[in-house]
């Protein structure tokens, strides 16, 4: 076990402001904090059980129908977080909605699965997906919490602005998610080519 | 929506609930095989095609198999599992059949099992619970919104090549900021349904 797969997904390989996958839960529930890290911690669920799995079994699969075993293994796993984010935190799991089966199709999943759980043991498959997963709920929760803040003067809900502030809706509206992303990575561009400099 | 009519389904999937610019499914496509309008044009195609057969085919997988027997748990499962073998069917016709389509089409299909706004789809079907008719519908019609919503897009770009942009713009930052305008443009659309 290395502890460089794990701190890969964190900042380097960032699924998001890296490798600009799972583009679709990553715009969508980003409305508030407490969504972005919902959704980022049910995907690292999901990416951890799975990457184990397919990991553990994958001297097993025959090669060529490796895709359509990993997608199950993967809809497996999904179901259940689903069902149990239904029963512990009902409010999260009306918020994210149709995003939690999504998961499935989510391209940071399958992406580790063929990339990393396929070729190296379960230690290192786990890491993996923990480091990634927490990756992406970084990055959730920072445009979340962006987002939240511009468009409600909060951040977790928390109010921080007062009552004085006029809110920009426009960030917590669907166009909001598009210019939020674009600026932020925008701003990390900006720092790298700064640092190369 | 139990009992929307045909009309007002077309009108919500192309426009008000546009899948790519107010619900964010199939994100991934409309990034990334966006750079041109003919290749635009191809992916519309392409998702428009097997949007509306999986639509139907996952109704009937719902309708037949999992609500019958009490299953509505392995939803997600069965449909990923329906639309990747529709996606390998509809390729393998296609090179049979009529090989001009499938060169036109071919290098998108495979992408498309990945595609949320596919299984999204489904799923958004089961929950609004259309009839077959209503279903058809809102399949068809929400992949051309899809396809509108990515030419268009396609459009922009490949203007934007020409422009001078500023350097930590270049590339996805700028696209995201022009969908952003888009999606600004569509909200206009809220209301009309």
């Amino acid at each position: 076990m290395k502890i460089k797969n794990f701190t890969n997904g964190l900042v380097k390989e960032n699924p998001t402001f890296v490798q600009l996958l799972g583009m679709c839960p990553t715009l969508a529930v980003t409305t508030s904090s407490v969504n972005g890290i919902g959704m980022g911690l049910a995907t690292t669920a999901v990416l951890v059980c799975s990457n184990m799995a397919i990991s553990l079994i994958r001297k097993v699969i025959p090669s060529n129908v490796r895709i359509p075993a990993y997608v199950i293994v993967i809809a497996s796993f999904v179901t259940a977080v689903g069902m149990l984010m239904e029963a512990f935190s009902p409010d999260l799991y009306d918020a994210l909605g149709l995003f939690i089966p999504l998961i499935v199709v989510n391209c940071i999943i399958l992406a580790r699965a063929e990339a990393f759980a396929s070729k190296n043991n379960i230690g290192d498959s786990m890491l993996d997906g923990l480091g990634m997963g927490l990756g992406f709920t970084m990055s959730l929760t920072i445009l979340g919490s962006v987002r939240e803040f511009l468009g409600n003067g909060s951040v977790f809900g928390i109010s921080l602005l007062g009552s004085s502030y006029q809110p920009a809706l426009i960030m917590i509206l669907p166009p909001g998610a598009f210019l939020a992303l674009g600026v932020l990575l925008a701003l990390y561009n900006s720092r790298k080519m700064k640092k190369a400099n | 929506m139990e009992n929307a009519s045909i009309f007002v389904i077309m009108v919500s999937a192309v426009l008000v609930n546009n899948f790519v610019l107010s619900r964010f499914l199939g994100i991934c496509p409309f990034l990334g095989v966006s750079k041109q309008v003919e290749t635009a044009f191809g992916m519309g195609m392409a998702v428009t095609f097997v949007m509306t057969l999986s639509g139907i085919m996952t109704y009937l997988v719902d309708k037949l198999l999992l609500s019958n027997y009490g299953l509505e748990h392995l939803q997600t499962a069965a449909f990923i599992l329906v639309i990747a073998s529709l996606v390998q069917f509809v390729e393998i016709v296609l090179q049979k059949m009529s090989p001009t389509l499938h060169q036109a089409l071919g290098v998108f299909l495979p992408l498309i099992t990945t595609n949320c706004a596919v299984l999204g789809l489904s799923l958004l079907n089961i929950q609004y619970k259309f009839n077959l008719v209503q279903t058809i519908v809102h399949s068809f019609f929400a992949a051309i919104g899809f396809s509108l919503a990515i030419v268009l897009f396609a459009g922009i770009r490949e203007k934007l090549q020409t422009s001078d942009v500023p350097k930590p713009f270049l590339g996805f930052p700028i696209a995201l900021i022009t969908a952003g305008l888009m999606s600004i443009a569509f909200l206009g659309f809220t209301g009309l349904v």
